[in-house]
């Protein structure tokens, strides 16, 4: 009898005890290395927690530097953060009809609580992360991060860039106001554009991918109901699938490439670590001893020499990235606060847009396309993506890499080719706007001429041209491919100026928008 | 037959593969085929069959007061309907170059998206527009005219009432 009662007793005495417990052990065995403060914590912190474990668990100090990276990848998956969860918000009201669209945005804009912040955050990230995202292909570039290994992680970013032009390009369609619906027209005639070239040599009939091209894109042969919702699915579904798919390769290849590019002699030039900020390494002896998990490609830090230069990721690495992400979500929100979405009048296919523009980073392909559809919509563009990618199997050079503006001919290489970049573009735009162009002199010439010689595709040339000269006179490819690619985003900057602050109604070229005419 | 000392094979002549690879390779191929003509197939699916766009002929009459060299557009019709003593023409005013609509007036027609100019039978005189505007199939009676949009015609044929 005694002994039952206290057997109870202690039973439900132990029930207490682990209900008492129960938090605290739920919280250890979520997260099971305790508190980050010694070495080991800090590594068991970075590859015991699925989120984080894709970065390695010391973190090179040449890494860490500011000037290293600008923290502009961290940026642009930040921005793409930023737009996934307020993408997923504006989705609670958005309505992927023509007939209803363009009210529910309104509703978003104007009734819906926050609604309209939201909306605005969604729109300032995605631009931010275009800009971060070419930024960031321009600082890959520059400290030559594309040379072997990592030639394939290049790849995969310019396959992101183009997911990422996708992304901002379907987005601003969905409002079905007249900006979208007319941005909606010029796109999927630009997807028809090969047309240009089929209907100059009449095989049309037989022949015809862009009329499928631009079949497949609207699902009608009008801009309608049906093209709506592609561009709704693209937009929430595939693309952003696309490119989580690709950033995990992105982020995967990062490490396995051995970590971000740094110069051969990054060890012997960064300064010694002051006392104050180093960390006891290896002070426990492991309480299980590691293989090598994977083998990664290029140098491994610790193999032959101490891990010297290398801190642990945990705080280091982690709170520099939180500290870029922090700050992309106060330049989106600030960017939002300060200026509203835009929402034009309701989609109108018997009035376009005068002038139709396209989103500021189109502006410089609309400018093109404004000579030929097809070379400025698709056969420069396409020209432009393979020779970006062509670079790493091109420049199989070793000097500089690391560096930023490394190589042959270095800085003043990439200032000359700036002053060419920027320059050229402005004499063949303001040649073109005085004269006129091939159609204007001679009414009868054959399309396919204009096609092939317009001021877009004779940018194009002289790039080129100057850039075999930059590969003769260093006798280097890199220096071919800084003058390229150094001219090429000089030429993006002009057209993109003259597109969105020079073209008025009809497209005509205005000193400033004053000066446009009204009625 | 004994196995030479150095087996020199050709292409047509090849290494040997065991039955257990032969298998294996073979349903590997089978496989990827068999996935690769089940995606061919899937892609079908986005390809519409059925185009969802209104009827592409319309019927309108001319208003009285319309003046040879002047243009009618009818309300949410991107065409532009002409009547001179030779006949009844309509022009399409959907741009040749990316499909903006242009805007009929007493030179011809001026597109406001990149800037193409058409002279007044629809032929390109400046800017990036690879062809000329279409002429439509017109059929007259009275003063009743049917469009069709999606037939066109020779430019420079004009229609009458017969």
């Amino acid at each position: 009898m005694d002994a039952a009662t206290t057997e109870r007793r202690s039973a439900l005495g132990d029930f207490v005890q682990n209900l008492k417990a129960a938090p605290g052990r739920m919280y250890a065995s979520a997260f099971r290395s305790g508190a980050p403060t010694t070495d080991r914590t800090r590594s068991t912190f970075v590859f015991g927690n699925v989120f984080l474990h894709l970065h390695s668990v010391r973190t090179h100090r040449w890494s860490l530097r500011w000037t290293t990276t600008f923290g502009l990848g961290i940026m642009s998956a930040s921005a793409f953060l930023i737009t996934l969860v307020t993408g997923v918000m504006v989705m609670f009201y958005y309505k992927p009809s023509p007939d209803v669209a363009y009210q529910s945005i309104k509703d978003i804009h104007f009734v819906v609580p926050t609604g309209r912040l939201i909306r605005n955050i969604h729109r300032w990230a995605g631009n931010v992360m275009v800009v971060a995202v070419i930024l960031h292909l321009a600082r890959a570039f520059y400290t030559s991060a594309y040379r072997r290994p990592r030639e394939y992680n290049w790849l995969v970013g310019i396959m992101l860039l183009v997911v990422t032009l996708g992304l901002s390009f379907t987005g601003y369609l969905l409002p079905w106001d007249q900006l979208a619906y007319w941005a909606i027209t010029i796109g999927a005639n630009i997807a028809q554009s090969p047309r240009e070239i089929t209907d100059a040599l009449g095989i049309t009939t037989w022949f015809d991918p862009g009329g499928f091209q631009r079949l497949l894109l609207l699902g009608s042969d009008v801009v309608g109901p049906e093209a709506l919702i592609r561009f709704y699915l693209l937009h929430v579904m595939i693309l952003p699938l696309g490119l989580a798919a690709l950033a995990a390769v992105h982020f995967w290849r990062i490490r396995k490439d051995g970590g971000i590019v740094r110069p051969e002699d990054a060890d012997q030039r960064l300064a010694l670590e002051p006392a104050s900020r180093t960390y006891p390494v290896f002070t426990e002896a492991p309480a299980k001893t590691y293989s090598l998990a994977a083998i990664v490609r290029g140098r491994t830090p610790a193999v032959g020499r101490g891990p010297e230069n290398t801190v642990p990721s945990m705080p280091h690495l982690f709170y520099a990235e939180l500290g870029v992400m922090m700050l992309t979500l106060l330049v989106s929100v600030a960017l939002s606060l300060l200026s509203d979405a835009p929402l034009k009048e309701i989609a109108n296919a018997a009035v376009p847009e005068n002038p139709a523009k396209a989103p500021w980073y189109f502006l410089g392909l609309q400018e093109m396309v404004s000579f030929s559809a097809f070379m400025g919509g698709v056969g420069i563009p396409a020209i432009v993506l393979i020779g970006l990618a062509l670079i790493p199997y091109l420049d199989r050079e070793i000097s500089g890499t690391g560096e930023w503006f490394g190589g042959p001919g270095g800085w003043s290489l990439v200032k000359r080719s700036a002053v060419v970049g920027v320059v050229t573009p402005m004499l063949i735009e303001a040649f073109a706007i005085r004269f006129g162009w091939l159609r204007e002199w001679f009414p009868h010439i054959p399309q396919l001429v204009v096609t092939a010689v317009n001021p877009a595709t004779l940018l194009t040339a002289v790039y080129a041209a100057y850039s075999v000269w930059c590969i003769r006179r260093h006798s280097s490819a890199r220096a071919g491919a800084l003058g390229l690619f150094t001219c090429f985003l000089g030429g993006f900057l002009v057209l993109t100026i003259i597109g969105t602050y020079f073209r008025g109604p009809n497209w005509m070229f205005y000193w400033s928008p004053s000066d446009w005419p009204t009625h | 037959m004994t196995v030479s000392a150095k087996p020199m094979r050709s292409r047509l002549d090849p290494e040997p593969i065991s039955r257990r690879d032969w298998l294996g390779l073979t349903s590997l191929w089978a496989m990827s085929a068999a996935l690769l003509f089940g995606i061919i197939g899937m892609m079908r699916l986005p390809k519409a069959a059925v185009l969802s766009s209104p009827s592409k002929k319309f019927r309108v009459a001319l208003p009285d007061t319309l003046a040879a060299g002047d243009a009618f557009v009818p309300p949410g019709r991107s065409v532009a309907i002409f009547r001179d003593a030779a006949g009844v023409h309509a022009i399409s005013t959907t741009c040749t170059h990316l499909g903006c609509v242009v805007k009929p007036g007493p030179n011809g027609f001026e597109c406001p998206c990149h800037g193409s100019r058409f002279a007044t039978d629809g032929s390109v005189t400046k800017g990036p527009a690879p062809r000329a505007l279409p002429w439509l199939k017109v059929s007259v009676s009275g003063s009743v005219v049917t469009v069709d949009e999606g037939t066109t015609i020779a430019a420079g044929t004009k229609s009458f009432d017969s």
